[in-house]
């Protein structure tokens, strides 16, 4: 049973990428590339040869190696709507949060590794923004396991319930807004990052992975796919709370589809934040995040 | 005899024959080493015993103090704070021989250096095991003056001197309140045995003052913000196995200090907690920050120590909340988070230690602009680094996650089960931590990538090579520390337990234990999955590329076609966007960096980031205070006459004063 959530994370993943395209080409009047691309981009990848920078000295090679191996652990953490997580236990999502964050910094060190100065910018703002998101992640997650009286997140998730929505509705809703404000800075999506930039200057996550090529670049591909399924799986169980039945699952996945949707609709409907703005918008939802916990002292 | 004698004396011995045999470098630093291995071999058995049953280890000895008796005692709490001292002492002396190879001219004393060695490991044992107050400052006094010859190594440099300076103007000032401290306890019993203290007598707001006192004593040895100044400037100013010994080891005897006078005052109360929690932030936060900014790699991991001390607090913090609001899981959490993060930095923080050292040795700089590449030419070295750096970030699979979560869960499970109004503090705990993880990653992206990869920067760095195997080993031993407690956790839980429960009113179930020590298991096997599944993905890459064409291109750099190592990101660079966002704290200095004319000619850029403590508040105040002394100083012109005349002159007054009836 829950097995078969992370067999389902891990095959579908790169699904949700493709659903944000299409909804961004429909958006924009045209047809889009086809559903199963990132498949192909993935298995084009894997067949090719490696180029490698001249200067590295090998954690080129080694970060798209652990990245992908803290994603995939961070697959077993994280609940699929009725389907609960295949580790769980109270406190998992520290230990969540912090695979992310090891997979973030191994692909820092990466980017640094080729001498680029293009890459040493990526990955400096990205250490910046990610410092700036974990405390809003932290505390909407606070704000969960206080509503909820669970600390692990397949039990928060799934006791999150229509009634939390009726009687909390007002801090579920600022959890939501601070979670997928996080959602969209880790994720390096507009407003904070734009995936589709051609300009090496602006780029924060692209820049980083410039000079890894072949099935180095398959792995990060994939990996930004998981990771982008797994929070979306989370944004979406708060918003609509799945219970623990399994029926429930093809509902659940068509939520994530809309998700995905919605990235799509920000992303065609308004430009990108300048980088000098962002910090606010973090700083932004970890003040949401901690008004939500506010409101549910006071209650 | 007794081990605890032989625990003092063999290490002190050791150093004495270092000190008369400091003709020759290598023999010194051999007998020092000697006495220490010496401690640790007597520590062995007194250490499992205390920490493995909890019963205290006790020597009383019928000698006569003033205000007491010489009385050592070995309690969990003291034997869990001196295992680093033990283990650690011989290790840094072990890497030390290599690294003072560089310093064999004529002007060094090694007997000196090594004496003073071995007296800082002895006065930390004493310091931990005293169970007299005069004692406790006596050995204090002995641990607080040793790093001050210790920093003084090379006394050419004025640097050196003044670092050392600062060191023991701070340690003094801390020394004061300390012993005010005792005093004052001294009053509420008969003796300064630390038996006789009845805190309970005292009035509640006396105990309040007692702990400031305290806190702020011990808290400039362990170095918390605001009176953390003397760090950034002591360690880089050390030879490196001090620096790690001191940075390691010494500045958490701060920590026993705190800990042990909340239980002279009779056990932990709610606002200890909450101040414990806020001075954490603040110092995690500020410590990072400062660390940040800096372009010296030894200064950028004195403030990481700041920094580590500051979770350190917050854990302690935590669980002393929740030992105030009768919550066993908050309590046994915060504190076995806190009390392994002890450990945990001792040995992250050593080994980046060594490394920097090793850098200093090889690359003659420590400046993190000047280096660059240098996991080419010394990968073992870089590879420790790298475990230091991944450890120090907390993340997983190594051992600085296993405290950290520990924190960060007793904070969760507090907030949501504690009142509102308790459990503000654990919110901070949580957000601090968060912001703390973050840019502590930042800081050590910076330092890790832009010494190690990319291209040298500087002639320094291109020459540099591997050093010796006795300089990485004891780097490597280290890391395989850093390593098991990640991968073992809940062993080292265990561990834990006794001194934790020294804190823990009798009547606090300990079944938390159970549950933390489930917790860890799992997240021991998760941080195994993550190295199998990364040598998994390792196989599948080479076997995916074994026979395919791979080769070596040009960084891309937009199609510019001379790119040199000057174009390369640096430190200064990687750090600006966070260090310009809390500019108004830091306030670095910016020379330079302007474009003047229509074709730019030479342009360069200054910065740096002096303490903002030290630069807008200890600076002006002790430079007031100085100033308004100096007005005395027309009393003080060295003529001898003049002073008879003042002793005359007093006596006169004082006769005066007894013949009219006024004393």
């Amino acid at each position: 049973m829950s097995l078969a959530a992370v067999i389902l994370s891990l095959l579908l993943s790169p699904l949700l990428l493709s659903v944000i395209n299409r909804s961004k080409a429909l958006l924009a009047g045209r047809r889009g590339a086809p559903v199963l691309q990132p498949y192909f981009d993935l298995v084009r990848l894997l067949k090719k040869g490696a180029v490698y920078s001249d200067v590295s000295a090998g954690l080129v090679q080694l970060a798209p190696v652990c990245n992908l191996a803290a994603l995939m652990l961070c697959a077993l953490l994280v609940p699929l709507g009725p389907l609960p997580a295949l580790v769980h236990f109270q406190g998992d999502f520290i230990l969540l949060a912090y695979l992310m964050g090891l997979g973030r910094f191994v692909t820092m060190l990466g980017a640094l590794d080729t001498g680029s100065s293009f890459e040493g910018m990526g990955a400096s703002r990205e250490a910046f923004f990610a410092a700036l998101a974990e405390p809003a992640f932290f505390l909407a997650m606070a704000g969960l396991a206080k509503m909820t009286n669970c600390q692990s997140l397949t039990g928060m998730l799934q006791t999150i319930s229509i009634q939390h929505w009726q009687h909390n509705a007002p801090s579920l809703l600022l959890i939501l807004v601070a979670f997928f404000l996080v959602f969209l800075a880790e994720n390096a999506r507009i407003p904070v990052d734009d995936p589709t930039t051609h300009l090496e200057l602006t780029m924060i996550h692209e820049v980083m992975i410039l000079d890894h090529s072949g099935p180095d670049l398959a792995m990060i591909e994939y990996g930004v796919a998981l990771k982008i399924w797994l929070m979306a799986a989370i944004a979406a169980s708060i918003l609509v709370p799945p219970g623990t039945n399994p029926l429930w699952l093809l509902l659940f996945l068509v939520l994530m589809a809309l998700i995905g949707g919605l990235v799509g609709l920000v992303e065609s409907s308004m430009a990108r934040l300048r980088l000098i703005r962002v910090p606010q918008l973090l700083i932004g939802a970890g003040v949401f995040a901690g008004l939500a916990l506010f409101l549910e002292f006071v209650q | 005899m007794s081990p605890l004698i032989l625990l003092i004396l063999l290490p002190f011995i050791g150093g004495l024959v270092a000190l008369i045999d400091g003709r020759s470098r290598i023999r010194s630093a051999l007998w020092a080493l000697a006495g220490l291995l010496g401690g640790l071999a007597a520590a062995c058995r007194p250490v499992y015993f205390v920490l493995g049953t909890g019963t205290p280890f006790v020597l009383h000895l019928p000698w006569a103090m003033a205000g007491g008796n010489f009385q050592l005692m070995l309690d969990p709490l003291s034997a869990f704070f001196l295992l680093p001292v033990v283990i650690l002492g011989p290790l840094f002396g072990l890497y030390g021989i290599p690294y003072m190879r560089h310093y064999s001219g004529g002007g060094y004393r090694h007997g000196i250096h090594w004496f003073f060695y071995n007296l800082l490991a002895v006065g930390m044992v004493l310091v931990l095991t005293a169970r007299n107050g005069l004692l406790f400052m006596l050995a204090w006094e002995v641990m607080s003056l040793a790093p001050f010859f210790l920093v003084l190594f090379h006394d050419w440099d004025k640097k050196a001197r003044s670092a050392a300076w600062v060191y023991l103007v701070a340690g003094h000032l801390g020394g004061v309140l300390l012993l005010l401290f005792f005093l004052f306890l001294g009053t509420s019993g008969h003796s300064l045995d630390f038996s006789t203290f009845h805190p309970l007598s005292l009035s509640p707001s006396f105990r309040h003052l007692l702990f400031g006192l305290a806190f702020l004593g011990f808290g400039v040895k362990a170095g918390i913000v605001p009176v953390h100044v003397w760090l950034p400037e002591a360690h880089p100013a050390a030879p490196s196995h001090v620096s790690a010994y001191m940075s390691g080891v010494m500045i958490k005897m701060g920590i026993y200090g705190i800990l042990r006078a909340v239980l002279l005052l009779g056990g932990p109360v709610y606002s200890w907690g909450m101040i414990l929690v806020v001075t954490g932030v603040v110092s995690g936060i500020l410590g990072v920050l400062f660390a940040l900014a800096q372009h010296d790699l030894k200064r950028l991991l004195a403030y990481h120590s700041v920094e580590n001390i500051g979770i350190i607090l917050l854990g302690l913090g935590t669980g002393m909340i929740g030992i105030s609001q009768g919550s066993p899981a908050v309590a046994v959490f915060g504190l076995a988070g806190g009390l392994l993060h002890v450990w945990n930095h001792s040995l992250f923080k050593g080994m980046l230690f060594l490394g920097a050292g090793s850098i200093q040795q090889q690359c003659a700089t420590l400046e993190i602009d000047e280096l660059g590449g240098l996991k080419r030419q010394m990968p073992k070295t870089a590879f420790c680094f790298l475990i230091g750096a991944v450890a120090i970030c907390g993340l997983p699979p190594l051992n600085g996650f296993i405290s950290e979560f520990l924190i960060y869960f007793g904070a969760v499970h507090g907030q949501a089960i504690l009142p509102a109004a308790g459990s503000w503090p654990l919110l901070l705990t949580l957000a601090g931590l968060a912001l703390i993880g973050g840019l502590a990653a930042a800081c050590f992206v910076k330092a890790y990538g832009i010494i190690f990869l990319g291209s040298p920067r500087s002639s320094h760095a291109e020459d540099a090579i591997e050093t010796g195997p006795s300089m990485y080993l004891p780097m490597g031993l280290l890391a395989v520390l850093c390593i098991s407690i990640g991968l073992a956790a809940p062993l080292f839980l265990h561990l834990v337990r006794q001194a934790v429960t020294v804190f823990l009113p009798t009547f606090l179930p300990l079944a938390p234990f159970g549950d933390a020590a489930h917790q860890l298991e799992i997240i021991s096997l998760v941080g195994a999955g993550v190295i199998l599944f990364g040598l998994g993905f390792g196989l599948l890459r080479y076997l995916l590329l074994r026979n395919r064409q791979t080769g070596r291109e040009a960084t891309w750099g937009c199609g510019y076609q001379y790119p040199n190592v000057r174009m390369q990101y640096t430190a200064s660079s990687f750090a600006r966007p966070i260090t310009l966002f809390f500019d108004a704290i830091l306030k670095t200095r910016v020379k330079g960096g302007v474009v003047g004319e229509l074709v730019a000619t030479g342009v360069g850029l200054q910065t740096d980031t002096p303490d903002p403590l030290t630069r807008f508040c200890f600076t002006p105040l002790l430079g007031a205070i100085s100033g308004f002394l100096g007005l005395l100083r027309w009393m003080q012109h060295g003529r001898v006459q003049l002073y008879i005349l003042y002793i005359i002159a007093t006596l006169f007054v004082l006769l005066a004063a007894l013949a009219g009836g006024w004393l």
